[in-house]
């Protein structure tokens, strides 16, 4: 009963600690709910879709606030621990927003300082976004925004993998390696008793949420629970390009 | 006799096997911490890059500054010798083990980099200037140049703290020693650097 009392708190103990750094599980996210689903989902496949065509990934982020954490140094966390964009173009965008502090971020990677500047980047936050911020309609200015970073980026790389094949590749060979592992564990279980029986089970059970963590199904981030692709970073690093502004 | 010769063949065996295993530990040890002496010079060129960058954007921002009738003129000639002082300082990757060069070079960017924000300081009391697009896009250059520095100073001192743990652990300092690698320098936190520079009316 004590067990079940304190498997029931886990998830609630995880959710209300403040994790610094959010993993990203799609390509926007919004962790104070102004955004609608709906919203989100169109959000989530254009920049789905930009990454597909070009392989340059942005990435939108709202939090509430920073809890006085500098924008600067959290925007760079965030951005070089997902390791947005790809590691050998490091063609990573985040835009970030903390809401209830009024203040955002656009956060570039090294391969996109050329074609997104510092000057360019401070521009759409002050031209595109902020006047939909100070009206507070977030959504027209979160879109805007991200089109203009869209608009700024396109063309500068394209993307040479063809369709996410590359993700099924290590797909069959991985289950007929889980199949006779299961196969040869559960043989040996059978014959020494019942003890063996749990093992395989556990190692397929982790197999199996590794790879459904990968395509970003049970990620819960805007209460959606999969439907497109989900975000996972290619390798891209940060230098701290970008532009921060407020609103 | 025959005995004799077994005994000191395998001795000189043993010898042999362990002068080979130290020969190539020490070329292992050697070549690890050329790759991390390259990872320093290469973080430390991104630092050079960065600085460099600042260096350049100044001429343009100080010209748009004296535009502004009435600007604080003390305020920008200040930038303009912080940074003719950054211009007489280079400190090339080889220097990096030489901490007076070191705390030279880096106090007169940080000399330069508070005379800056100082300006950018001063300038929020100018609307012609905050109105002024040219003005903006330099400020948010010159803004995103001091992020990188930092981030690149950052990035700079992690590979430092790796080279120095590598040439100053046992037994690699050894090695170390006689092959010449020393002690490189972090950049230090300046002081006074996490304060807003005060502006006197």
């Amino acid at each position: 009963m004590k067990k079940l009392f304190i498997l029931f708190f886990i998830p609630l103990l995880i959710s209300s600690a403040q994790t610094e750094f959010p993993i990203l599980k799609n390509y926007a996210s919004d962790f104070t709910s102004t955004l609608s689903n709906a919203e989100l989902y169109t959000l989530n496949t254009t920049l789905k879709s930009f990454d597909d065509s070009t392989s340059n990934q942005v990435v939108f982020l709202m939090m509430s606030s920073l809890d006085g954490y500098p924008l600067e140094m959290y925007t760079y966390e965030v951005a070089s621990r997902n390791k947005i964009g790809s590691a050998k173009n490091n063609n990573g965008v985040l835009f970030f927003v903390a809401k209830d502090d009024k203040k955002m971020r656009i956060e570039v990677g090294y391969g996109l300082e050329g074609a997104l500047p510092d000057a360019l980047a401070n521009s759409i936050l002050r031209n595109e976004v902020r006047p939909y911020f100070k009206r507070g309609d977030y959504y027209s200015g979160v879109e805007s925004g991200l089109s203009a970073i869209i608009a700024a980026t396109r063309g500068e790389y394209t993307n040479d993998k063809k369709n996410s094949d590359d993700e099924d590749v290590g797909f069959p060979f991985m289950y007929i390696i889980l199949v006779v592992i299961f196969l040869i564990l559960a043989g040996r279980g059978g014959r020494g008793g019942r003890g063996g029986g749990i093992l395989p089970w556990l190692i397929l059970s982790s197999m199996g949420s590794g790879r459904s963590s990968r395509g970003g199904w049970g990620s819960g981030s805007g209460g959606f629970g999969g439907g497109f692709g989900g975000f996972s970073g290619g390798g891209g690093s940060f230098g701290g390009g970008g532009s921060s502004g407020s609103w | 006799m025959k005995k004799g010769w077994i005994i000191a063949l395998s001795i000189i065996a043993v010898i042999v096997i362990i002068v080979v295993a130290m020969i190539s530990w020490g070329v292992g040890v050697y070549n690890k911490m050329v790759g991390l002496n390259e990872g320093v010079s290469q973080a430390w060129s991104q630092v050079e890059n960065q600085y460099q960058r600042r260096y350049d954007l100044i001429p343009n921002l100080v010209e748009t500054v004296k535009g502004v009738a009435d600007f604080e003129k003390e305020t920008y000639t200040a930038v303009t010798e912080a940074r003719a002082k950054v211009g007489q300082i280079r400190l090339s990757a080889d220097q990096l083990s030489d901490p007076q060069a070191f705390q030279q070079f880096q106090q007169a960017q940080d000399g330069l980099s508070s005379a800056l924000s100082r300006l950018l300081v001063v300038s929020e009391n100018y609307p012609q200037l905050k109105a002024n697009e040219n003005f903006l896009q330099l400020q948010a250059q010159l803004e995103g140049t001091e992020n990188r520095i930092s981030v690149e100073r950052m990035k700079f001192n992690q590979v430092v703290q790796d080279y120095n743990t590598q040439i100053k652990r046992f037994p690699a300092a050894i090695i170390a020693g006689m092959t010449g690698f020393s002690e490189k320098q972090y950049f230090k936190a300046a002081a006074g650097a996490e304060q807003a520079p005060k502006v006197q009316f």
